[in-house]
């Protein structure tokens, strides 16, 4: 079997990409500028890069979650516990221009989200709890963490270092996109250097058939969600350091959601098993775009929203056999073809 | 019972599949009140015929005649509502649902549209009691039961159908003793009310116990039909495996090392699991190929799992180069030295998502940890060099595996486990719908492996094969292993008889 | 001996029971008719949504989009009465019809295409929300008299207490559903889905048809939510009930429904509803105690929940064949 060029799993997101950024160049042409002023780099792209790496960063995580055949919707709360985790620290700091109060706090809300990844990898890997049924405990409870840490009130801290994480600027670029960079970096490292990558996709594709090759999937589940819940708290340390405040309630909201999303049109299927780090990307930097797009064309942006929900549907169902299966036979869906669809695996 | 006009008969009936003739110009016919044992081996085409049967499959060719009248089934349902109704051996009611509720979902009794749980219950009592002689609390849940009991509910699902054949697909794998007894009673019981019943099962002694008739099918081609007091045990098995004892005479067998005073490499005395086999005492010796004979779902694999740690021995104990160990785990028999390649390729040997590469270090690389990787060219190397020695087609390593043919899937996983370098080899059917010429390869491997030293345990369906490549052979029968054949004892008359049993 | 099926029921109402209890104990004023019917009043919408989503999770799927088609319907109705001055008689059909429609359709999606029911109701979610949207991006508020009537009338009960219609309704469709759920084959297909899909399959079930009725009916539980919301609130607006899924989805497993399906009763959810409600009241009479331990503890009866529901799925799935 050979794949044809419209099968390969970037072709979709980087063909409606393309068709996004060309109705830009008709309508915006605008939308293409980029400004050099004061060393900084300014633009819809860059704004496109800069807004967009919480959400790439998240979904990273995720993709490697997905892979295994798992899914983790509390990666919303942790954003929102992490920033109030570290908002706090600092809040309560004498100086919070310190550079080592800032790296404490730092560090403080990456370990809280990493624990928090453990106990949702116990639940997974430990008790065997579905990882959606799991990951929806921490999904209720950490928003109400999130706002205990902040007594419910949204804590604004003036550190200058701290804000730097979400607002400084590098070597022209802002510094977010270099820290979706790193985690990039590190999560492709990892995934393709060590054999992560390769025991992630085995797991995700044949659990019993990994069981029988001696693979130990308990630690390496442990793993992913730790690591998905780490890129959370990066996320959030960046959301909440980009407005130099932590909102219990609305920080990270449907983020999940929509890092799923990124996963599911970079072309790893949420049944698991093969996965692409640069398809999430792709995914994430699409629905950034699109989100930019619709504010440059001056459609309200809460419209975002409806785009969204057929762009979900045209992937899933352009992903769904069913639909192909119907699309290039012409033939109507017939129940009794299901019936035996389903009863092989039942 | 009447001998006078059958109610189902198939005659000429062909299936094909893509690469496969499963159904060959086969006849079959049933009579009303009778049991009726359908026999074969893999690959007969037994569960071709009974899809085909109830509709699953359409034929391609021949004719079905049903109460005398031509029947051309199109799915699941009109086989129903001919009156044809089958119980699989994985249940399939809904186990959180009520016994009377299971009997009756999707006709239950109404009244104004409203189910009535009473006339529902009263009748699900009724036909438990009078067609199946059983008595059973039928409001309380499916899964409050055990498997026996569930079987029995499905039986009264199927006839509650008004159904006049009904086909129990291996309905006796998973009951012990006395529930075995309890079905069989149920059968005998129904089989006076006129009912046809196909039986399908692997337990030589149960057939000989509730069949009337006995259809052999091998090779997707009807065998004969026979009368079950007729058909004595042995010639029964030589007609599924496809061997003349007279023709096969006594064969020469190669002549066995016989067991140096070394201590072997593993021992088991008494290992057993609940349902999987029962107790048994196996010692394999290094350089040794022990090989296990017996048919279909007679305990080989169950035997394999225990010795790999992929499913839990209840009882009994295990000991590997002398030190007793608790597998629990395929892991723990991996570092022991221990290799498992399943006879379930696709769903328990190789993952489809990763390339012929990737699958052949997949084991290796468990072993050694995730941060311990294997570098890039290094794994080249390794899949490089197994490709070649194992002649893996297409021999290209970043191929992903889904790609490749059964054979080579196979090769495949022969590499993986050779890459272990594992003391014991535990190789489950290996040369199953492999083309001739890659068979022989592999067992010509096998014995090179056992040359140079490597305990090997051999499964396979082929008697010819485990004689040829085994020293020592155990055979099962019933999910016991009832001989254990030496020397010149390991011939394919011996290992039939011991597989008929008396 | 109580039959083992309703363990996490009684678990459920004895934890309402317990927790009504210790409230009385503790806050003078707890302990009387009218704080359990302002349970009722304030929770009415919640309950009528979370009776849907029950036969959702029964079926063993999952309706994210409930919160969204709530504020879908506030805001079509609001608009509709309030800018193109329809009548309501006119209105709180239609907008029921659009839930109806609108579940109809995702169950479609995910029945033809075999897509997971999270992913089609997490579009579902986005679209309705966004709809909002496109309607007005700010609250309408309604002053049409019929549903000031609605939000003001007091239905008196004997003993000095009293409820609103809302709550006469969400008792109306938790009976209706009861009703559903236990003497209709609706109902049993639902369960029968959620036990064991391929065998429903295999048994002859209408598997396809009653999966989509049980979006419609969720549909239409939301829409009917949202009316009921609309009462309460008497404004449509876009961030109304953000969240609510959550809620419901809780209120479902709280009440002892499994979620991978096939287990449990509408009147758990009943009880889920009403323990959401208690935990609220209880923190309102602490005064001390901020809204959102409301959270915390709904998550941590959530995963007791499902601690006990993996505890109780481990025992029957070992007791069946391997």
């Amino acid at each position: 079997m050979s794949v044809r060029w419209w099968n390969k799993p970037l072709f979709w997101p980087l063909a409606v990409f393309g068709l996004l950024l060309l109705l830009n160049l008709i309508f915006k042409p605008e939308f293409f500028a980029i400004r050099y002023q004061n060393g900084h780099l300014y633009g819809s792209l860059i704004d496109i890069l800069n807004f967009g790496s919480p959400l790439a960063i998240v979904a990273i995580g995720m993709t490697l979650v997905i892979a295994t055949r798992g899914i983790d919707l509390s990666v919303g709360s942790l954003v929102a516990i992490s920033g109030a985790m570290a908002c706090l620290t600092i809040s309560r700091g004498d100086d919070q221009h310190a550079l080592s109060l800032v790296l404490t706090a730092v560090l403080l809300a990456l370990l809280v989200s990493i624990a928090l990844g453990l106990w949702n990898g116990l639940l997974v890997a430990g008790a065997g709890i579905q990882p959606i049924i799991a990951t929806l405990i921490l999904m209720v409870a950490g928003r109400g963490i999130a706002q205990l840490i902040t007594s419910g009130q949204i804590i604004t801290v003036t550190s200058k270092p701290y804000n730097f994480i979400g607002a400084g600027w590098l070597m022209t670029l802002p510094f977010s996109v270099y820290l979706a960079a790193a985690v990039f970096l590190f999560a492709a490292w990892m995934t393709r250097k060590t054999s992560l990558g390769m025991f992630i996709e085995a797991i995700g594709c044949n659990p019993t058939a990994s069981r029988l090759a001696g693979i130990r999937s308990r630690s390496i589940l442990l793993a992913v969600y730790m690591f998905c819940a780490l890129c959370a708290g990066i996320a959030g340390l960046i959301t909440s350091s980009n407005v130099s405040s932590a909102d219990g309630n609305n920080a990270g909201l449907w983020i999940e959601l929509d890092a799923i999303l990124a996963v599911v049109i970079g072309g790893t299927s949420l049944s698991g098993g093969r996965f692409s780090l640069t398809g999430t990307l792709a995914g994430a930097l699409l629905i950034q775009t699109l989100t930019t797009t619709i504010y440059m064309l001056g459609v309200p942006p809460e419209i975002t929203l409806v785009v969204k929900a057929f762009v979900v549907l045209a992937v899933c169902l352009i992903q769904s056999p069913s639909f192909r299966r119907s699309l290039t036979r012409g033939i109507p869906w017939s129940p009794a073809a299901s019936g035996q669809e389903v009863s092989r695996h039942g | 019972m009447s001998e006078n006009r059958p109610i189902l008969q198939m005659f000429g009936i062909h299936k094909r599949f893509p690469g496969v003739h499963a159904l060959n110009d086969v006849r079959f016919r049933m009579f009303a009140g009778e049991v009726h044992a359908l026999m074969g081996e893999n690959g007969a085409g037994k569960s071709t015929l009974i899809k085909v049967l109830t509709g699953v499959y359409p034929v391609d060719e021949g004719s079905v005649e049903w109460e005398g009248r031509p029947l051309h089934l199109r799915s699941p349902l009109e086989a129903q509502q001919a009156g044809i109704s089958t119980v699989y051996q994985e249940i399939n009611l809904c186990p959180n649902l009520s016994v009377a509720e299971n009997i009756f979902i999707g006709r239950e009794p109404r009244k104004f549209g409203k189910i009535s749980w009473k006339a529902m219950n009263r009748a699900a009592e009724a036909l438990l009691a009078e067609r199946l002689n059983v008595k059973l609390d039928v409001t309380k849940p499916l899964d409050t039961y055990s498997v026996a009991v569930q079987q029995l509910v499905a039986i009264a699902r199927a006839l509650n159908i008004s159904a006049r054949l009904l086909i129990l697909d291996e309905p006796t794998s998973s009951l012990d003793r006395d529930e075995t007894n309890k079905l069989f009673e149920v059968m005998r019981h129904l089989k006076k009310q006129g009912l046809a019943i196909l039986f399908v099962t692997h337990f030589l002694d149960q057939v000989y116990e509730v069949s009337d008739r006995i259809t052999i099918l091998r090779n997707g081609r009807f065998v004969g039909e026979y009368l079950t007091d007729e058909l004595p045990r042995v010639e029964l098995v030589q007609k599924m495996i496809g061997k003349d004892l007279e023709l096969l005479g006594g064969m020469p067998k190669r002549t066995a090392a016989p067991g140096e005073a070394k201590p072997p490499y593993l021992r088991a005395s008494g290992l057993g699991r609940k349902g999987g086999v029962e107790p048994f005492d196996l010692t394999i010796g290094s350089g040794e190929i022990v090989g296990l004979a017996g048919l279909l779902g007679s305990g080989r694999t169950e035997t394999a799992r225990l010795l790999f740690g992929a499913d839990r021995a209840d009882q009994g104990r295990l000991v590997i180069e002398g030190r007793e160990i608790r597998l629990d785990s395929p892991r723990k028999a991996i570092d022991r030295g221990i290799a498992f390649c399943s006879e379930n390729r696709k769903s328990e040997g190789i993952i489809e998502d990763l390339t012929v590469r990737e699958n052949i270090i997949l084991a290796l690389q468990a072993h050694r940890g995730w941060f311990r990787a294997l570098s890039r060219r290094r794994q080249e190397e390794i899949a490089d060099e197994y490709i070649r020695a194992l002649d893996i087609k297409p021999p290209d390593p970043e191929q992903f595996i889904r790609n490749l043919s059964g054979g080579n899937q196979q090769k495949v996983m022969l590499a993986r486990w050779l890459l272990m370098n594992p003391r014991l080899l535990i190789l489950d059917e290996p040369t199953r719908g492999i083309d001739v010429g890659a068979k022989a390869e592999i067992q010509k491997l096998v014995l090179s492996l056992s040359r140079e030293g490597m305990a090997v345990l051999f499964i396979s369906s082929e008697l010819e094969e485990v004689v040829r490549v085994s020293s020592r052979i155990a055979v099962l029968r019933d999910r016991r292993h009832v001989r254990h054949l030496t020397g010149d004892d390991i011939q394919q008359t011996t290992i039939m008889q011991a597989i008929a049993g008396g | 001996m109580v039959d083992r099926k309703y363990v996490p029921l009684l678990v459920t109402i004895g934890l309402f029971i317990l927790m009504f209890l210790a409230g009385s104990l503790r806050y003078p004023g707890f302990f009387s008719l009218q704080v359990f019917m302002n349970l009722l009043i304030d929770n009415a919408f919640l309950l009528i949504v979370a009776v849907g989503m029950t036969f959702v999770i029964l079926s063993g799927g999952i309706d994210l989009s409930v919160g969204s088609v709530v504020a879908l319907t506030t805001m079509l109705s609001a608009s509709l009465i309030t800018e193109a001055g329809w009548p309501p008689a006119a209105v709180i059909p239609l907008v029921l019809a659009v839930g109806i429609l609108f579940g109809w359709m995702m169950g479609a999606i995910i029945h033809y295409f075999q897509i997971q029911p999270f992913i089609v109701t997490l579009a579902g979610m986005f679209l309705a929300r966004g709809l909002c949207y496109v309607i007005s991006i700010n609250t309408i508020t309604i002053s049409h008299p019929f549903y000031t009537h609605m939000a003001l009338a007091k239905i008196r009960l004997p003993g000095g207490s009293f409820i609103s219609i809302s709550v006469v309704i969400a008792l109306l469709v938790v009976a209706l559903a009861v009703y559903l759920a236990h003497y209709t084959r609706f109902g049993r297909n639902t369960y029968a889905i959620g036990g064991h899909e391929s065998s429903a399959v295999l048994m002859g079930l209408p598997v396809g048809r009653t999966k989509m009725l049980v979006y419609a009916f969720s549909g239409f539980c939301s829409s009917l939510g949202g009316v009921v919301f609309t009462f309460y609130m008497l404004s449509g607006y876009g961030l109304h009930t953000v969240g609510l899924e959550l809620d419901a989805i809780a209120a479902v497993v709280i009440g002892g429904t499994l979620l991978t399906g096939g287990s449990g009763y509408v009147i758990g959810t009943f009880f889920g509803v009403l323990i959401q409600g208690v935990i609220q009241t209880i923190i309102t009479f602490e005064g001390t105690l901020s809204s959102w331990w409301t959270k915390m503890v709904i998550g941590l009866l959530l995963f007791l929940f499902i601690l006990l529901q993996r505890v109780f799925t481990a025992r029957s799935t070992r007791s069946q064949s391997v």
